[in-house]
């Protein structure tokens, strides 16, 4: 283990009954979870290296409850860490064993659909693909769609400003979020946002979306729904070299065409793929680009024939547009499988890192070499619209030192994004896992400058702490 | 009043923390095409960007330009035609409402979140801005965000300076997200609606599947020289089929002209930039958002109380409201309807005696005031930006 926690505060530890009586008198018995073999389920997240088992667990039904639950654990010191489905990939929701973990779970209504206005009012517990159901029925969906749509919670969206393959049309969660109810440590209910765009004063919803559970406790939120296409059709680019499929990206961008997604997978992704869920991908090629568009059968016709025309010049292998529903669902059924079949073949760190696209044939490169200088394998699926990388540097947990490598590749291939001029996390978060790295982007005035904001909100650093900033760095505000 | 005007940024951070340790206040400024707006303040001298000029990054396949703050906003507008892109979120030029002459610059639009009828569709200049530089009020040169589109690094400082109006920092580049010009645009015209039949049919087409770009209602005397506008855009197959297909769908609100070229263009233009309320000079004008189908009532609630011209953008979200300059200028009823049906309105264009007396922006609740004045003492602890420009003690 390479990251390091912070020494457990023994005073909390030592009044631990004291604290689980008074969370006792806030909430239903149900909603207070202290045995050892419950709380086992909450000690870690997606990022399963990690474990802590946190101080007790509190699944509140209400904000008023969650604002109870906070105040008391500010009065006593007690550090919360909030968490939604706990599918966070960068250790955001683990816990720390003088924490409770807060978890917004069992407050997964819809509160109201407006469809005239196109918003929906939830609350943060509902999973993201919930959303989109509520609202089918009406040919609506809310648009940011990470992979993990089934089980992730709004709540973890907006702390993370999640996306998925959808965001280069669709704008990522801090484009679709309209408003929240959020709750502050010290118990103080705050509304930001509405059913309206653009906020008076400064924008607090955009500082709250992609803040990682640092500022306060989401409740509800206040989403944009938007009516869905008429159709979506993808198609599927192989290429001999990297650079051409780097190029053909460019050069979609470049003739005027913002694609709904922007797909790209290299030669050991597509295998992997292939192998699993057999969609008809070539095997002879380098890189792969699934492009999808949409609109009506005309227009998306129209559209795809354009970027078979584009991609024209930099010789594709394999050119091949979907037909049919079923041949659309095979080609995003490889892709999709992307992370449950790389985990078939070897144990995997999936990382996630931004770059400037024009970097591409560099940087995949590079990443190459690095693998290699570990002696590990590398697969590449991205969205390569918006450049944002996610590496599954592959290993073999039975051999000593493996994963140790393998998270010293990862953390050469982060440091290699943000010297080509992109970023540490696309998607993902910063958590525990990139924490140490931050120095790596942002120098001491622009840390401090983020963590007097933080202060801000909670004096006391007692939300979510250890997370995000370098463990000495906290500042008040 | 002296005018500061750094050459660079490492010079604006020691101007900036100078007039710290001495407790200057300093007024932040592009070109102040915009000097009237807001909260007026009493500082000790002008800090302005007009010097720090010149894109700094273009790079059209990865869609994202970077520009010093004090650029003109048309170098940027022009550059990004070259290589037909463009500022996605449809900046307002506000000179012709403000009577203001000058070259608006790139850092003002990212200070005060300036956009235009596109923002129902493509997001306000908050969701194109992807990275800034600027000083705080320590005279620490601070970076934010970068010139990636996605990026959750850290908390999002580039929102919070979104709209802050250089009450947080003086801006000294900016990053925009942009995105290719469509090939075509072409403008559905119905006439004769009232605000609600309008509103209706707007909120009909921004539900419909086809992707509306520009939703607008121009309301009149009388009701026949009422127009309803639908914006559509993209290649020129999908937009005739998108013509029709809302035809169509908006049958029941009457039949529909076809705007292109240049007249549709204008037209667009004055809704951007508010020139329907342009006329009389006279006028306080007030920008009100609300939730889209709640527009007509507003409307009819300070009509009811003042005598008032209006038009809709964003399919009713945004109102213009022209009020007499005299007594409230309509706030007491404008703010009593944001109150009631959700919602906010900034005062626009009026005196400087109107804007030191009335609230300028909407009045917020305490815990929110509280956060406001944190977050502006983690920026600017001696108050030393735009003291006052957004709320008193901001
Ligand atoms: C298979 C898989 C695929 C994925 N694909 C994507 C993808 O395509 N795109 C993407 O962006 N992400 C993806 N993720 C990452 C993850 O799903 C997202 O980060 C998601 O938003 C986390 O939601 P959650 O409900 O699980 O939150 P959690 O993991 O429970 O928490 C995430 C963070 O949010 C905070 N938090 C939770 N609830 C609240 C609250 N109520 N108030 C304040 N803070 C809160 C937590 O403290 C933590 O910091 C993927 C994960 C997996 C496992
Ligand atoms: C040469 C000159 C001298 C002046 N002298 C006086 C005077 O003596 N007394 C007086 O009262 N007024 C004076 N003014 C007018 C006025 O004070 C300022 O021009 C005006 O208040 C600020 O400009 P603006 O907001 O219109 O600029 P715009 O460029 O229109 O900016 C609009 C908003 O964006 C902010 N902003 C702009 N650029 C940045 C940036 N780089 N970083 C952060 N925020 C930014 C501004 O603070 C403002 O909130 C003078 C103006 C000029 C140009």
């Amino acid at each position: 283990m390479s990251i390091a926690f912070p020494t457990p505060d023994e005073a909390v530890l030592s009044r631990r009954n004291e604290i689980l009586a008074g969370l006792g008198r806030l909430v239903a018995p149900e909603a207070l979870i202290v045995t050892e073999d419950e709380r086992r389920a909450f000690e870690t997240d997606g990022l399963t290296a990690y474990r802590q088992l946190p101080l007790a667990v509190v699944l509140p039904s209400s904000t008023e409850e969650v604002a109870a639950v906070l105040r008391f654990c500010r009065d006593q010191g007690v550090k919360v860490v909030p968490r939604g489905a706990g599918t966070s990939l960068s250790g955001g929701a683990i816990p720390q064993p003088d924490a409770i973990v807060l978890g917004v779970a069992k407050m997964n209504r819809v509160l109201e659909v407006d469809f005239e206005n196109r918003v929906a009012r939830v609350q943060s517990g509902i999973t993201n693909l919930a959303i989109s159901q509520a609202v089918a029925h009406e040919g609506f969906f809310y648009a940011p769609d990470p992979s993990s749509q089934l089980a992730c919670t709004i709540a973890g969206n907006i702390a993370m400003n999640s996306g998925g393959a959808h965001c280069l049309k669709y704008g990522v969660t801090t484009n679709n979020l309209l408003g929240v109810t959020m709750v502050l440590l010290d118990g103080t209910v705050v509304e930001l946002g509405g059913r309206h765009l653009d906020s008076p004063g400064y924008d607090l919803l955009g500082l709250v979306c992609g803040s990682e559970g640092q500022l306060g406790i989401v409740t509800e939120a206040t989403v944009r729904i938007l009516r869905a296409a008429e159709g979506a059709r993808p198609a599927l680019l192989g290429f001999e070299r990297v650079e051409d499929a780097g190029a053909c990206v460019a050069a979609i961008i470049a003739a005027g065409i913002i694609p709904v997604a922007l797909e790209y997978m290299d030669r050991p992704a597509i295998r992997i793929c292939e192998a699993f869920a057999h969609a008809g991908y070539p095997l002879d090629v380098e890189a792969m680009l699934i492009v999808e568009v949409e609109g009506s059968d005309a227009e998306i016709d129209d559209m795809l024939r354009r970027i078979v025309a584009i991609a024209e010049p930099f010789r594709p292998k394999t050119v091949k547009v979907s037909q049919s529903e079923a041949e659309s669902a095979a080609i995003w059924k490889g892709r999709k499988s992307a992370f449950g079949a790389t985990g078939r073949v070897a144990d995997y760190i999936c990382m996630d890192g931004t770059i400037p696209t024009g970097q591409l044939p560099h940087v995949l490169k590079r990443i190459d070499e690095i693998a290699k200088s570990y002696g590990l394998g590398v697969a590449n699926v991205f969205h390569a619209g918006d450049g944002n990388l996610h590496p599954l540097v592959m290993f073999d947990t039975a051999k000593p030192g493996e994963m140790e490598k393998a998270e010293a590749a990862g953390e050469d291939i982060l440091r290699l994004c943000v010297e080509v001029g992109g970023c540490l996390t696309g998607e993902h978060g910063v958590g525990i896992e990139k924490r140490d790295l931050m120095t790596c982007q942002f120098n001491a005035a622009d840390l401090e400058q983020q963590m007097r904001v933080r202060g801000v909100f909670d004096p006391g650093w007692l939300l979510n702490p250890a997370k995000v900033f370098p463990l000495e760095g906290r500042v008040a505000a | 009043m002296s005018s500061l005007i750094p050459r660079d940024e490492q010079d604006a951070a020691s101007i900036v923390a100078q007039a710290k340790g001495r407790g200057t206040l300093l007024n932040l400024c592009g070109n102040g095409t915009k000097a009237s707006m807001g909260r007026p303040s009493q500082t000790d001298a002008t800090l302005s960007a007009a010097a720090l000029t010149g894109i700094t990054l273009y790079e059209p396949a990865e869609l994202v330009i970077s520009a010093r703050s004090g650029t003109p906003l048309s170098e940027v507008v022009d550059t990004l035609a070259g290589q037909g892109q463009q500022l996605p979120f449809e900046p307002m030029d506000y000179r012709p409402l403000l009577g203001s002459q000058g070259e608006p610059t790139i850092g003002s639009v990212a200070a005060m979140n300036i956009s235009g009828p596109r923002r129902i569709m493509a997001g306000a200049a908050r969701d194109s801005l992807i990275g800034v530089r600027f000083v705080n009020g320590r005279g620490e040169v601070i970076k934010s965000g970068g010139r990636v589109m996605k990026n959750v690094t850290g908390l999002d400082l580039v929102k919070l300076m979104a709209g802050s109006w250089g009450t947080l920092g003086f801006l000294t580049e900016v990053t925009f997200k942009v995105l290719p010009r469509p090939e075509r645009m072409s403008t559905l015209l119905i006439r004769g609606l009232d605000d609600g039949s309008a509103v209706a049919a707007l909120s009909a087409a921004l539900g419909s599947p086809f992707d509306v770009t520009g939703a607008a209602h121009l309301p009149a005397p009388d009701r026949q020289g009422a127009r309803t506008l639908i914006r559509l855009e993209g290649f020129s197959v999908s937009v005739d089929y998108r013509l029709n297909e809302l035809r169509r769908l908006l049958k029941r609100f009457g039949a529909a002209d076809i705007l292109e070229g240049r007249g549709a263009e204008a037209v667009w233009q004055s809704v951007r930039d508010a020139t329907v309320l342009q006329e009389r000079a006279d006028r306080a004008v007030w920008r009100v958002s609300t939730a889209p189908t709640r527009g007509p009532s507003l409307v009819a609630r300070v009509a009811a109380a003042v005598e008032a011209q209006w038009f809709y953008d964003w399919g009713g979200g945004l109102v213009w409201i022209a009020t007499p300059a005299e007594g409230d200028l309509g706030a007491g009823a404008i703010r009593a309807a944001t109150r009631e049906l959700g919602g906010h309105a900034m005062l626009v264009r009026a005196p400087d005696a109107d804007r030191s007396r009335l609230d300028v922006f909407e009045p917020q609740p305490e815990a929110v005031m509280a956060l406001t004045r944190g977050i502006k003492a983690s920026f600017d602890p001696a108050g030393i930006l735009n003291p006052g420009r957004m709320y008193a003690g901001i």
